[in-house]
């Protein structure tokens, strides 16, 4: 048993660190909150760099993974900085295309059954992260053309980012939705296809043409799915908007989203999938892959938030032995003692559940689903008192919007409910 | 022992209804964080104080109508059961007013108090420095004697809708000084649109702009303008402190409101298998019924109090009577009977009188007022995370900037911190900690 980070996890972590640590977050969360995702991309690409992107990527798939221990030490990192950005999201959406890739190569041949995924042809991972612009887009199905038997994305081979399906809004109908009529139809067409049209060949196409790039670093996506709620984080900033719908279940690639909705923390943009766009797969494999990916992204979600919670606690501690009222530091006082001391607790026995959670999902043990819960639970509940701790301690310089600690304590809310609600999980812990 | 109202309560109570089912705007006023929110809830107090109902508890000679506590108790229940607006005016009205009535001038009462009433001027309370927070008393800013009154410099902090009000009172170091820093303060009256007086607006949590820094330099302030003595600043400001964590800054009725609105949630929304949250719906509730009701003992007491206080002065007079005719005896036997009475009631009246009950008070509003937002949003599940900027947010958003205003709730008033110190040194007589 070796129940602790090795040597060149730990170096992982410091680098990725220093790199955080100069990269001044808080300013590239705040040009984020305004919907300026400049910035945000410019640390997205050197977090990719230093490889967290790979890290839930298959080696099949020019990535690394998957490594959740790594991808915990990295996600702790991110929270600890409060990078802006769908993380999770990528985390689980990658999650969620290896598994339907996956299954469909487990089952082909063998079309109608598992892997009921639609359209396309032969399934190419084409360019080369190297050169991304010298290949063929190759990923199965033509959103304007669902019949059209000629692989595309309906993606300009020019330009890979013109592959965003996912800016604007529907013209039409803004908060809709539904989606306008063209769309209604479209989904109504999509619908209405038989198993016959279904082949397992566009799951694997989309995680062909997708998990590189996201690998890579090149794509960052998002993902929308029934146990996540109806939003997509970030819509408006990823190459691609995934949405599981529950009716199949039906995994699709959406032709768009709703208005961003603020959020409690602005830095998470909230918006709705339009129920518009590519059908890539539908059925029990999605059901399956679903699952599994709702797992990554409670996963994910509770590093980040055990990193939001170590911040807290850290700013809050510095805070205290600064912050003189009564000619003496507030630190020094018994009541700030105890709460900060409490909160360090909570956080400590919180992280030895994440990693647990990450060896449970390295076996792909039967109980990782249970693991992940209880991590998610104790990450969540811990990172929320280190919020309000926090926001108490600091007086109500913690409770202004310009003052950095905002950052973290509004991601502490959020994340404590997103990807699993404690009841959920705590329902999951039980079920084993 | 009973919590039924007096015929004349009720009476009371039914006007107080009726009037808020007519006028109540029927769609919520937008935050009054906000420059547009702050005026519509200052046309709402026009309305209010028009019909006098802005200061219930007031004398009427100052637009009040001399309720009583429980009148008041009654009319907060049916203001928030009708889910009325939130009170802008509500530094000066809970804050300034008591302290003018304890210490203010009949001027100062006469020229002050009308137009708190209806809402013409709003006002803003600046006791808070960067450096003096919990330590209220090490406060810097400072008012300096000129002729006919008073000049004021330094810099306040964390003034709340200071952007937009009118006036400001605070604490200022100036007068006559003593050997600790408590002494040597004073407390006035001042402008915020006032020549030397510059006011930056600090963003809360969600961005909007809830309090302000105040710069203050050579801002005139009469005589007139002073409360109390010069010098005696802090003892004017404490004996009044208890207003701003007591019942009167947060009646009941807004508790009680806002848990009838979580139970309906939970009905709407709740999965009933998710017994936990139930659980903190139902602790809501009770907590609720609990603040409630406590506050009806405090309300019997104060009225028994005044009753008291009625009685010592029917005694009195009767005494004096009496004297006048000669009979003696009987005058002996009065004031045996008015001196029994007062003492029987004096343990009461000192209870409630105890500034540190309000501290009990506070600690268990803002407390409660966080736990019924915060369930509120774990029951919204995903949509909980919506900001009330949001098309989608549920109730129009109303959770959700009740759940901002309510994270303050433990720091401002003095943070829960010091109110335990308070309970646990003033009332449970345990050692003063060093502080
Ligand atoms: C929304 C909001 C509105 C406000 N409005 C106004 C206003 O209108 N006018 C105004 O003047 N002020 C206002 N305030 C300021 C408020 O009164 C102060 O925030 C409060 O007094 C605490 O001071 P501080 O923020 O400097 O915190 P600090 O005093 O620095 O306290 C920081 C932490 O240390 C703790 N602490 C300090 N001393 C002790 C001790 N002895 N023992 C144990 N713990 C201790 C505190 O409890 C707190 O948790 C407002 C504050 C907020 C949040």
């Amino acid at each position: 048993m070796w129940f602790d980070l090795d040597d060149a996890q730990r170096e992982f972590a410091r680098t990725l660190n220093r790199m955080l640590s100069a990269a001044d977050t808080p300013a590239v969360a705040r040009a984020w909150a305004a919907g300026e995702h400049g910035p945000g991309r410019a640390l997205w690409t050197r977090l990719s760099d230093a490889g967290v992107f790979a890290l839930a990527v298959p080696e099949a798939y020019e990535g690394v993974g998957p490594l959740p221990v790594e991808l915990a030490v990295a996600l702790i990192e991110a929270g600890r900085h409060a990078v802006p950005g769908p993380l999770v999201e990528t985390v689980a959406a990658s999650a969620l295309l290896t598994a339907l890739a996956e299954e469909a190569d487990a089952s082909a041949g063998d079309p109608g059954d598992n892997a009921q995924a639609l359209g396309g042809t032969t399934p190419s991972t084409g360019d080369t992260p190297r050169n991304p612009d010298s290949t063929t887009p190759s990923t199965g199905h033509n959103p304007r053309n669902p019949d059209s038997t000629t692989p595309s994305t309906g993606e300009n081979p020019q330009n890979p980012d013109s592959t965003a399906p996912s800016t604007g809004h529907n013209p039409q109908n803004p908060g809709s939705t539904t989606g306008n009529a063209d769309d209604a139809t479209k989904d109504a067409h999509d619908t209405a296809r038989g198993p016959d049209d279904i082949t397992e060949s566009s799951a694997r196409a989309a995680a062909g043409f997708w998990l590189p790039r996201i690998a890579s670093g090149r794509a960052s996506v998002t993902l929308a799915a029934p146990a996540g709620g109806p939003y997509a984080l970030d819509a408006d900033a990823a190459d691609a908007v995934f949405v599981v719908e529950a009716e199949g279940p039906t995994l699709r690639l959406a032709a768009g989203h709703s208005p961003v909705q603020p959020s409690f923390d602005p830095a998470r943009r909230l918006a709705r999938p339009v129920p518009a766009g590519t059908v890539l797969a539908r059925g029990r494999a999605v059901a399956a892959a679903t699952a599994r990916a709702t797992d990554w992204a409670a996963f994910a979600t509770a590093a980040q938030t055990l990193g939001v919670g170590l911040t807290l606690l850290d700013r809050t501690v510095a805070y205290a032995k600064q912050r003189a009222q009564f000619g003496r530091p507030i630190g020094s006082f018994q009541a700030v003692k105890h709460r900060l001391a409490d909160v360090h607790v909570a956080l400590e026995f919180a992280r030895p559940l994440l990693y647990g959670a990450a060896v449970a999902l390295a076996r792909g043990a039967r109980d990782a689903g249970a693991a992940v819960a209880a991590a998610k639970v104790a990450a969540g509940e811990a990172a929320y008192d280190a919020a309000r701790a926090a926001l108490q301690l600091h007086g109500a310089l913690g409770y202004t919007d310009e003052y950095p600690l905002s950052l973290w304590f509004r991601k502490a809310r959020a994340l404590r409910m997103a990807w699993g609600s404690p009841a959920h999980c705590r329902a999951r812990v039980l079920a084993g | 022992m009973d919590l039924d109202p007096s015929p004349d309560e009720a009476a009371f109570r039914a006007e107080a209804r009726s009037w808020l089912a007519a006028h109540v705007p029927t769609a919520p006023l937008p935050s009054l964080e906000t420059a547009e929110g702050f005026a519509a809830h200052r046309a709402w107090e026009r309305i209010l104080a028009a019909n006098g109902w802005s200061v219930v508890s007031w004398p009427r000679r100052y637009g009040g109508r001399g309720a009583s506590t429980t009148e008041w108790l009654l009319f907060e229940q049916e203001y928030y059961a009708a889910g009325a607006p939130g009170r802008v005016s509500q530094n000066g009205t809970q804050l300034l007013a008591p302290t003018l009535f304890a210490h203010g001038t009949a001027e100062q009462r006469a020229r002050v108090l009308p137009p708190m009433a209806d809402g013409e001027v709003i006002w803003a309370q600046a006791w808070s420095e960067p450096e003096a927070g919990s330590d209220l008393a090490a406060l810097r800013a400072t008012a300096r004697r000129t002729s006919g009154g008073w000049l004021l410099y330094g810099q306040k902090t964390w003034s709340s809708r200071a952007a937009f009000a009118d006036r400001a009172f605070g604490l200022f170091r100036g007068g006559p000084a003593g050997e600790r820093p408590h002494q040597g303060l004073t407390y006035v009256m001042f402008p915020l649109d006032a020549p030397g007086v510059t006011v930056r607006p600090i963003r809360r949590l969600d961005g909007k702009p809830a309090f302000a820094e105040l710069f203050l330099d050579g801002v005139f302030v009469p005589d007139r303008d002073v409360i109390g003595e010069p010098g005696q600043g802090w003892r004017v400001a404490m004996s009044t402190a208890g207003s701003e964590r007591g019942l009167t800054l947060r009646s009941p009725g807004r508790f009680t409101a806002a848990a009838a609105r979580l139970a309906a949630l939970w009905r709407e929304r709740a999965d009933p298998a998710d017994t936990a949250l139930r659980d903190r719906v139902a602790d809501a509730v009770i907590a609720a019924r609990a603040y409630h009701l406590r506050a009806c003992a405090t309300a019997t007491r104060e009225t028994e109090a005044a009753a008291s206080r009625a009685a010592e002065t029917r005694a009195g007079e009767a005494r004096a009577a009496e004297t006048r005719s000669g009979t003696r005896a009987s005058a002996r036997a009065t004031v045996r009977r008015a001196a029994t009475a007062a003492t029987a009631r004096a343990a009461d009246r000192q209870r409630a009188d105890n500034p540190a009950e309000a501290s009990v008070n506070k600690v268990f509003w803002s407390e409660l007022d966080l736990a019924l937002h915060e369930t509120a949003l774990d029951l919204l599940g995903p949509y909980g995370e919506l900001s009330d900027a949001a098309a989608d947010a549920p109730g129009g958003g109303r959770w959700a900037e009740g759940y901002v205003f309510s994270l303050a709730g433990p720091v401002y008033a003095g943070t829960n911190e010091i109110q335990r110190d308070i309970i646990a040194e003033r009332l449970l007589g345990l050692d003063r900690g060093r502080r």
